[in-house]
């Protein structure tokens, strides 16, 4: 039924992340791609390392066309804008969305086209409105749109732009997003 | 937009919406092959739709239907949007990783030739070239090397072939080039001159700039060296293989292929006629 999962996240996204990849039942096997605004000069894999400490999931910067496993968590590589088509990963170099490459917009947008209602989008933490536009138009093309609860982000401000951007399907504490995806997704 | 603002709107309704997205942006880009002659159907389909409704929402259109009524009968919007298409923003020195690599794997190949010919493909503005000039020249081999420069549109070749650049982006590329180990003073190698930087013609001296479309034209030469990074990401799988059969036939033996950090040469057919220089900067060099 459901066959991919996006999240996007920027400011306190690396501890959100964590805590939903630890709390996520191994049943949910959906690939997942994460657009997680980071540095340019971010080290490569680094941040795969750290959240594969995380998960059994295998975590990795793909390349681009790398082809969408179930059990695996993709990452969005510094400085590159992450979408998908049917199936795989493509990569982009193009200007900056809201000042973020990797934007979560772009990255939505790309999930909504291709998986239409089998897609499901979450937005967690962050300090700016990125992932808003794209969060509503997974929702607009029949998917799910789940937002962390802003009272319980460490910055309100994506969250709080999501949810003014669409009506979502679950608005929710971090801790009970992983319960919510396996009742949706497993 | 053709995009209702509806949060309700059922599967049922929706699946059509993209299926009609999917047929105008298919007769659009048959529109314009059979007008200008210019095929973008094996264009990555992700991006290139994000760069066709960047264009229609520039011509303040609603539809990109109405964006391929413009494009028939309005040439100067075909040029706008090739330019949209063509640009690939990079800067100078962009992964100065990759660049250490070439100085310290790539140069001593190149140094046992007493010639070598490299084809920067897919240049756009050409900061690849500019950057790859500087490095050949500072490691002695810019002399004894022409670098061929091609993209798809000649308003981009002609702005790359000019070398001037904002100078506001200076001391990025000058911090690249500094982590890529350059070897001089970065600003010795262009001139301020209001706000951009007027890059040294003795830098082109051995380019040739060239419009050459990767989808549809054929090999002009043979290579000691290729240098392709993050324009194939904008094709499709269909079109990626083709252009890796393209390159194979024109380098010449032990020739190099050089890729983008997220480029994998594992996903072609081509994987096993080369072996890698440097894996993780996706350097290449042709044994078969």
């Amino acid at each position: 039924m459901y066959e991919l999962i996006a999240i996007g996240t920027s400011w306190g996204g690396l501890d959100a992340v964590s805590r939903l990849l630890d709390g996520l039942h191994e049943d949910v096997h959906q690939p997942i791609v994460v657009a997680q605004h980071r540095s340019v000069e971010s080290e490569e894999g680094g941040l795969a390392r750290l959240l594969a400490a995380h998960t059994r999931r295998i975590v990795t910067d793909p390349d681009d066309k790398t082809l969408l496993e179930p059990d695996h968590v993709y990452l969005a590589p510094p400085d590159y804008h992450v979408l998908v088509e049917d199936g795989h990963v493509a990569l982009s170099t193009d200007a900056p969305v809201l000042y973020a490459r990797p934007s979560i917009d772009v990255l939505f947008e790309s999930v909504a086209d291709a998986y239409g209602r089998h897609a499901v989008g979450i937005v967690l933490t962050g300090a700016n409105s990125d992932g808003a536009r794209g969060l509503a138009r997974i929702k607009d093309l029949g998917g799910v749109a789940i937002v962390q609860d802003p009272a319980t982000s460490e910055r309100r401000t994506m969250p709080d732009a999501a949810i003014a951007a669409t009506h979502a399907d679950a608005v929710l504490p971090l801790e009970e997003i992983p319960l919510f995806l396996y009742g949706l997704c497993a | 937009m053709a995009v209702p603002l509806s949060t309700h709107a059922e599967p049922s309704d929706v699946a059509p919406e993209r299926d009609l997205e999917t047929l105008e942006i298919d007769l659009l880009l048959e529109a314009i092959f059979r007008r200008y002659g210019l095929d973008f159907r094996e264009y990555a389909p992700a991006s290139l739709k994000r760069r066709l409704y960047r264009r229609m929402q520039a011509e303040g259109l609603e539809t990109l239907s109405q964006l391929q009524d413009r494009l028939l009968h309005h040439p100067p919007t075909m040029e706008q949007l090739l330019v949209d298409l063509s640009i690939n923003v990079t800067a100078m020195f962009r992964d100065p990783s990759f660049y250490v690599a070439v100085r310290e794997k790539v140069v001593p190949l190149l140094h046992t030739y007493p010639f070598t010919r490299i084809w920067c493909a897919g240049c756009s503005t050409g900061e690849e070239v500019y950057s790859l000039a500087i490095l050949l020249h500072e490691e002695g081999l810019y002399d004894r090397t022409r670098i061929y420069a091609t993209d798809i549109n000649e308003l981009v070749i002609q702005s790359a072939r000019e070398g001037v650049f904002p100078l506001d982006r200076m001391k990025q590329y000058t911090q690249n080039y500094i982590k890529a180990g350059g070897k001089g003073d970065f600003s010795g190698y262009y001139t301020a001159a209001y706000d951009n930087a007027v890059f040294s013609r003795s830098l082109t001296e051995n380019v040739v700039f060239a419009q050459h479309n990767l989808a549809m034209d054929r090999s002009f030469n043979e290579f000691n060296m290729i240098v392709c990074r993050n324009v194939m990401i904008y094709f499709d799988k269909t079109l990626q293989d083709r252009v890796h059969g393209l390159f194979h036939e024109s380098l010449a033996t032990f020739g190099i292929l050089a890729l983008g950090h997220k480029e994998s040469i594992n996903f072609t057919r081509f994987a096993d006629r080369y072996e890698e220089i440097d894996a993780g900067e996706r350097i290449y060099r042709k044994v078969a």
